[in-house]
């Protein structure tokens, strides 16, 4: 599945161990995909590597990071990896979706790759349908976090410190009192799976979501990207944190072209 | 979600998962359906030189064009296929929603086929005019069972695609610009001159052309 950039000079496929994997789940308002374009952009990554698969959908288009003509030519494709070793950092971005009934196999391919490479954590950016929400969840912070127990035990303590709150579980039968819970994250995608089957995997993984509706999601981008930063302080943040992540080029014209001057 | 004119669109989900299709376990008639029609979106590549029994080589290939869509097909139909220089040496079968290609390479302009040809007077070169719509989930099918059948050392492959000018990212209107023209993507092994412009950020290319 993943297969390393060649770099030249006979240099060796790149070591994930005791890494942070930082990753996106395709969700409502693609956030976690947006913050983690912000994240791969402010931190001018190296891209390491890519997937080849064929359970999303394919494309191609020229660096959406680039800063110049120079580096404008590198050609980018659905699902790339980039790290940063000085904070034992790799991420993956997806930009496509999946392709119907393949969002299985690949939640399989992608914990055996985490497994396998020997990463220490996973981090999935996501979110969720706002209109969901309970009255409860209505009101307060629209950010919410999950952590697999092996995670758990790990950092558990400093979650705590940072006052967040726990993705609630929901009755399994709405209506009906006495019913079990479960957790329900519309809108997520992969990301319940990925965090039921981590947890049963003995993988230490984090979700961080936000509730958002699709519309422009960059401010939700910005909002779960300083949450992340929270914990992991990936930039320094006593300022106003947003104005230090950078927005890649490739954001231009997300909302169309301009417009025909004959128009008006 | 509210647009530029403040008319509200319906967005469709971007978690590209429906709640049903995860919440609900497979039944075995269900996997048994999902195979059948698996099977029946199966891509079958047939070379002409493919007799029962023969042991397949891998084609020597030096320079592969593959045109993908009616334009790019008819392009080449136009300019460049002649029956003097040129063979048929392939088709591709398939089904899907949109389309149904067939193993005969007796075609009609308007037909949806996807057939390979070579270049009489060098056989390295080959040629794909692929017209009809290869679907999402055999993209991926289509590259491993073509490329699978390629020697792929030293090969070049160019591809020829065509897209809405619409569809096109520019700080401009499209309404005021000069169409129809060309744009490119190159991997940074090719090495020859492009051309054409690169094709700018933020536009993407999809489906067949960017498997």
């Amino acid at each position: 599945m993943f297969v390393p950039c060649d770099r030249g000079g006979g240099s060796a496929a790149p070591d994930f161990k005791g890494f942070t994997l930082l990753m996106p789940a395709v969700s409502v308002g693609n956030v976690g995909q947006l913050a983690i374009d912000l994240v791969i952009s402010t931190l001018d990554m190296t891209k390491v590597g890519y997937f080849y698969t064929d359970c999303l959908v394919p494309m191609v288009g020229n660096n959406p990071y680039a800063t110049a003509e120079e580096n404008s030519t590198e050609l980018s494709i659905n699902a790339e990896v980039y790290s940063l070793p000085s904070k034992k950092l790799v991420v993956l971005q997806i930009r496509s979706p999946f392709i119907k009934n393949k969002y299985r196999p690949f939640c399989e391919t992608l914990l055996s790759w985490v497994k396998s490479s020997k990463c220490a954590r996973v981090v999935l950016l996501s979110s969720s349908h706002a209109y969901q929400r309970d009255d409860e969840q209505l009101l307060g912070t629209p950010l919410r976090y999950l952590l697999t127990p092996d995670l758990e035990k790990a950092v558990g303590g400093r979650i705590q410190e940072l006052n967040w709150k726990e993705m609630e579980k929901v009755a399994a039968y709405p209506g009906i009192s006495d019913t079990d819970k479960v957790l329900h994250i519309p809108g997520g995608g992969i990301t319940k799976l990925l965090f039921t089957e981590s947890c049963s995997e003995g993988i230490q993984m984090a979700v961080l979501l936000k509730f958002c509706s699709e519309g422009d999601n960059i401010p939700d981008a910005f909002v779960l990207v300083n949450y992340l930063n929270e914990w992991l302080q990936l930039i320094k943040s006593e300022v106003n944190p947003s104005s230090l992540w950078k927005i890649p080029s490739s954001w231009r014209l997300l909302f169309g072209n301009g417009l025909p001057p004959a128009l008006f | 979600m509210a647009t530029f004119f403040g008319e509200v669109v319906v967005a469709p989900s971007r978690a590209g998962l429906d709640e049903e299709e995860e919440a609900r376990e497979e039944t075995p008639e269900d996997r048994e359906i999902r195979r059948e029609i698996e099977k029946k979106r199966e891509i079958d590549v047939l070379w002409t030189w493919q007799s029962g029994g023969c042991a397949e080589e891998p084609l020597v290939c030096s320079r592969f064009i593959v045109a993908i869509g009616r334009n790019a097909a008819a392009f080449l139909s136009s300019f460049i296929l002649d029956s003097v220089c040129w063979e048929v040496v392939g088709v591709v079968k398939l089904w899907n929603e949109w389309c149904r290609t067939s193993s005969t390479t007796n075609v009609l302009p308007t037909d949806s086929f996807c057939l390979f040809y070579r270049l009489i007077s060098d056989p390295t070169v080959l040629l794909c005019q692929c017209s009809c719509y290869v679907a999402e989930d055999q993209q991926f099918q289509w590259l491993e069972k073509v490329f699978g059948s390629m020697q792929k050392k030293g090969l070049q492959v160019t591809i020829l695609s065509t897209c809405p000018v619409a569809d096109y990212k520019t700080q401009e209107s499209t309404l005021t610009l000069a169409s129809p023209f060309l744009k490119a993507l190159k991997t940074k092994e090719f090495q020859e001159q492009v051309c054409c412009p690169l094709l700018e950020q933020p536009n993407i290319v999809r489906d067949l052309p960017a498997a």
